[in-house]
């Protein structure tokens, strides 16, 4: 439980703090010098590179990544899969964190960010996969949000409030699924207008199965990769059944996680088949894209299996580590590195330092939202005064 | 390959996709044995 006085009796000074502390006044300024000097200012983004790290990590990697939410709480309330109900909470808040950046990330990509609302308000392109992609975002944050007030709600005592949300539980969790459905994919399918641009490996008219195959990966790992942190960080504020399914929890997405990983690795062979790509496999695009699938996709299901099989926690632990970066590395692939590959190098994108320390900087605001939230939250423990099961 | 005509790419491309599929639904099938057996061992 919250206490004021624990806050007020600790120092501020830790090595935490002072990081955090360092990289948020750097990431302010970096703000200052976006908004006032535009793009241009601090970017290398050019007509050639309009898509840069912050469409590249922050928008495509934190909406795969944040695939927790939707993976769990269909898991649990659809179906059926109670004993990974502790999982739900932290899920639900990493996917609402994630989506909340991603559109922070979005603010400072966008040239003119005060005409964001426009598609839904003034002109909508209801004929763009962006405008479906953007839709669903904002209605999918909207029900992470709704989906997580019952913890707020129980913390600030509002019991009809959370009763209400309580009751709401599976029709949240249907439409969290649809919605994900749509824009994990779309996501995907953002790429099909430019065959020219990418790389015929990445490049596949199957893209946007490509994509939501691996939002399904990154959602089982990230929640594997974030429980392993929270038991570090924040083992004293988990109670005694968050303890005990933390086992389940870490077996049950790992074995899901190796079964999808070996569907995707089939999918991601079908689309090189299907296109008669294979030529390709033999030069040094070919040779990143085998890394891309054997390291990062072969190798994880591999290690997820043989860790499921012999009950190995720590291997699955380190396979769910490995995948996340994996699915970062396959971002990067089709958003950075295999796009506009037919360019010659003086033209081709490579980040700023500022557009790096712009992105730590709306990581480290996460994780400082997310350490404020469960040390004050009924996230990683059961209110005493709710028995009843929650979301 | 080289393909004269669109109906000799779809024949070529679509023939393996389909070999590819029967061998992925084999094996999806053999991994999930694999992949479950050790539990149903533990439950016996």
């Amino acid at each position: 439980m919250f206490k004021l006085s624990d806050v007020i009796n600790r120092s501020l000074l830790t090595p935490f703090n002072i990081i955090a502390g360092i990289i948020l006044f750097i990431g302010l300024i970096i703000t200052a010098l976006r908004f006032t000097g535009g793009l241009a200012a601090v970017t290398n983004l050019s007509d050639y590179n309009p898509w840069g790290l912050w469409i590249g990590f922050d928008l495509l990697c934190g909406v795969a990544l944040a695939a927790g939410g939707y993976v769990t709480s269909a898991a649990v309330y659809i179906f059926g899969m109670k004993k990974y109900h502790s999982a739900v909470r932290p899920a639900i808040l990493t996917g609402f964190l994630g989506y909340a950046l991603v559109v922070l990330a979005l603010n400072y990509d966008v040239g003119r960010p005060w005409r964001l609302p426009y598609p839904f308000a003034v002109q909508a392109g209801t004929t763009s996969v962006l405008f479906e992609v953007g839709a669903c975002v904002l209605l999918y944050l909207v029900v992470l949000f709704i989906e997580f007030t019952p913890a707020a709600s129980e913390w600030l005592g509002l019991k009809r409030a959370r009763n209400l949300v309580v009751r709401l539980t599976m029709l949240l969790t249907i439409l969290g699924v649809i919605l994900s459905t749509l824009h994990q994919s779309s996501l995907g399918a953002l790429f099909l207008i430019a065959p020219s641009k990418l790389h015929p490996l990445w490049y596949s008219q199957y893209i946007p199965v490509f994509f939501f195959i691996s939002s399904i990966i990154a959602g089982l790992s990230m929640v594997i990769f974030e429980g392993t942190l929270t038991h570090r960080y924040f083992a004293e504020k988990m109670d005694e059944a968050h303890l005990r399914e933390k086992e389940d929890v870490v077996f049950g997405f790992g074995k899901a996680a190796s079964f999808v990983l070996a569907a995707y690795f089939a999918v991601k062979v079908f689309g090189i088949a299907m296109d008669d790509n294979w030529r390709y496999l033999s030069t040094s695009y070919g040779a990143w894209f085998l890394v891309e699938l054997l390291g990062f996709v072969a190798l994880p299901c591999l290690l997820y299996a043989a860790g499921v099989r012999e009950k190995n926690i720590r291997l699955i632990k380190w396979a769910a580590a490995w995948t996340v970066l994996g699915i970062v590395v396959n971002r990067f692939n089709v958003c950075l590195v295999a796009f506009n590959w037919h360019l010659p190098s003086s033209e081709r994108y490579f980040p700023s330092w500022m557009e790096i320390g712009l992105s730590i900087f709306i990581v480290t605001v996460g994780v400082v939202a997310f350490k404020f939230i469960v040390t004050t939250m009924p996230v990683l423990y059961e209110h005493p005064s709710y028995k009843t099961p929650h979301p | 390959m080289d393909f004269s005509t669109l109906q000799d790419f779809y024949t070529y491309t679509k023939g393996i996709a389909y070999v590819l599929i029967v061998l992925t639904l084999i094996g999806m099938a053999g991994f999930w044995l694999y992949l479950t057996d050790q539990e149903n061992d533990d439950e016996e």
